[in-house]
């Protein structure tokens, strides 16, 4: 479903700021694999998922999405097949458009955009049952503007804006990390269920171990640019966090507790 | 009195279109584009050419129309091609367009390559076309005694104008309204609102930015292809100052009228286009004012519309601060004498 091969990202390069962000990155996602990355601060995570949606490009390697190379795609083109939220809930919606608005506007992500009406009585329906799973009575507000929403409605909503056209990929960057503690559980559970639902290829990144832990079918760990550890499905249920902080030692050399921020809450 | 009121409600209508298209880059698309003082000029002076070679006015407006949006296109594409800033972009195109423009109606004289100004008085225009139509049926008469009926001590020559204006406007701003809600239109708004987030749902901002702005200058030329056939008169510095007037009526129609809806928020536009050429109107008659203050006025029109209303809103929030305040006391000084009954 996903393929990165030999993927390699430098930064500034042959300037004193120079920095490979990314070192030789292979990954294969099969259709239904739900991946989550964790990886510390800088250790390149984001700057792979940019690389997945086409926000960037790589100085080599090749991605490949659904067996059509899409490595020179440019991003607009691509987000045909990739759903995203992002870490900032200000990111994935438009602020002064309606909720309903917001919707059309995801669900034309894989049609061609013309002058028809983008909410009509149909979609409305669609719009309502979809918001419904929310469970946020969001889809008794419609017609209210997304600016005026809280953070984790918003995030909710970009959640269901990503996933409800079928992307063929579905991209995470610490999309749970702004929200307070039982938003973010909110939205975690809804992103397992809107996963499953769909039966959606995720790639998730987040600093919350245990939430790596929980979530998905595997698991990859990133360091300095590279993939530095890949936890299959046979051995990801029984994975626990000092399995992995061990595991990190091991290849490292070094203790890992000194990332406060790899640990999470 | 009267008459020069109506007048300008005239004027106003027809800039209203222009004031729409103000509308779309500086708030649907955050696009703050100069290129307007150009392309205004650009469409009178392709309808007024092209009039005096004798073509129907109709033709004559449509082709102005198409050139506004090609100049508004241009300015997109040396925004997102030309990757040049914002203001810069329609600086630039506005300033090609004044020698663009002189060359437009150079077209319309034998023997001369560039020609500053057009006279139409002896040419067919919409207006004329219209009154032609209008006239036989005898309403004007009709009103007019009504109107002196009311009082007023003259009577327009015809209300045909200020009809077929506003029939025109209420179609582009129905037009507009409806456009805002197409597929193309809410992505149009959306590369205004959050050009990260429509890019991710695959929507090309670059090309709707360059849609948008041409759009935009399509109803921008539109708009000076009307006034040049009412003024009977196509020249080539029309256009200084157009985007203040513009902002200015968006401004006034917004704080007046406020953006609750497109619809809401375009009828704001229109109507602050009309408010701002009564005001204009009003300014003229003050006797020591002279009609070249009026960029001037406009300036402070448009200063004062930015810096009103955020006093207003900070004028409100204190008072709100202060209401909570006191509220805040009321309760600890009833806990206090509660505390002391339940100590009693
Ligand atoms: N546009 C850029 N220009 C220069 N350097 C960049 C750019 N984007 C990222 N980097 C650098 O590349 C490295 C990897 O960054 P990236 O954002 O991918 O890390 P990350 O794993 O997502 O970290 P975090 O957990 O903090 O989000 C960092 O050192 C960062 O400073
Ligand atoms: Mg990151």
């Amino acid at each position: 479903m996903l393929k990165l091969e030999g993927i390699n990202k430098i930064f500034n390069e042959g300037t004193m700021d120079e920095k490979v962000a990314l070192n030789n990155i292979n990954l294969h996602l099969a259709p239904g694999d739900f991946v989550t990355v964790i990886g510390s601060n800088g250790a390149g995570k984001s700057t792979m998922l940019n690389m997945i949606s086409g926000a960037l490009t790589p100085d080599f390697g090749a991605i490949t999405i659904d067996g059509k190379e899409v490595t020179k795609l440019p991003e607009f083109k691509r987000s045909q097949y990739i759903g995203r939220v992002f870490q900032d809930p200000m990111a994935g919606t438009a602020p002064t458009m309606t909720i309903e608005e917001n919707l059309a506007i995801a669900y034309s992500r894989n049609k061609k955009r013309g002058l028809r009406f983008g909410v009509n009585r149909e979609r409305k329906d669609f719009f309502r049952t979809s918001l419904e799973k929310l469970s946020l009575n969001l889809e008794n507000r419609l017609n209210a503007k997304v600016g005026l929403l809280s953070g984790g409605e918003r995030q909710a909503l970009s959640l269901l804006m990503a996933t409800f056209t079928q992307p063929s990929i579905l991209l995470l960057d610490e999309h749970t990390a702004a929200l307070d503690p039982s938003r973010a559980e909110l939205i975690t559970n809804l992103t397992k269920q809107l996963v499953e639902e769909n039966n959606l290829t995720t790639l998730m990144v987040t600093h919350n171990m245990q939430q790596a832990i929980d979530l998905g079918n595997r698991l990859i760990m990133m360091d300095k640019g590279q993939i530095i550890l890949e936890i299959d499905e046979a051995k990801k249920p029984t994975l626990t966090i000092p399995d992995l902080m061990t595991e990190f030692e091991h290849i490292r050399g070094e203790k890992m507790s000194s990332d406060k921020a790899l640990l999470g809450s | 009195m009267f008459l020069s009121i109506f007048g300008s409600v005239e004027q106003g209508i027809i800039y209203a279109i222009m004031a729409l298209g103000v509308y779309l880059t500086f708030r649907v698309l955050d696009f703050p584009d100069l290129t307007v003082d150009g392309s205004f000029v650009t469409g009178a002076a392709t309808a007024a050419m092209m009039i005096v070679l004798g073509y129907h006015p109709i033709i004559a407006t449509l082709i102005a129309i198409v050139a506004g949006f090609i100049a508004g296109c241009m300015t997109g594409l040396l925004h997102t091609k030309g990757k040049i800033n914002a203001l810069l972009a329609g600086i630039l195109m506005q300033i090609a367009l004044y020698s663009i423009n002189l060359r437009i109606m150079g077209f319309s004289a034998e023997n001369v390559i560039v020609k500053p100004n057009i006279q139409l008085q002896s040419n067919e225009t919409i207006f004329s076309q219209f009154q032609g139509f209008w006239s036989p049926l005898g309403i004007d008469t009709a009103l007019s005694n009504f109107v002196k009926s009311l009082g007023a001590s003259a009577a327009p020559g015809t209300w045909g104008t200020v009809l077929i204006v506003l029939i025109i406007t209420v179609i582009i701003k129905l037009l507009a309204d409806w456009f805002l809600k197409t597929e193309v239109g809410l992505a149009i708004r959306a590369t205004g609102d959050n050009k990260r987030m429509i890019r991710s749902f695959s929507a090309n901002t670059d090309r709707y930015t360059i849609l948008g702005l041409g759009i935009s200058n399509a109803l921008v030329a539109f708009s000076g292809s009307l006034i040049a056939q009412y003024s009977k008169f196509s020249d080539v510095n029309m256009g200084i100052g157009m985007i203040v007037i513009g902002l200015a009526s968006v401004i006034i129609g917004e704080a007046i009228f406020g953006t609750k809806t497109i619809f809401r928020a375009t009828l704001a536009v229109v109507f602050g286009a009309i408010i701002y050429r009564i005001i204009y109107a009003l300014a003229l008659r003050v006797p020591w004012l002279d009609s070249s203050d009026m960029k001037l006025i406009t300036a402070i029109i448009v200063v004062l519309a930015l810096v009103i209303p955020q006093l207003v809103s900070k004028q409100r929030d204190k008072k709100r601060k202060e209401k909570r305040r006191l509220e805040r006391l009321r309760e600890q000084r009833e806990l206090v004498t509660q505390g002391g009954n339940d100590l009693a």
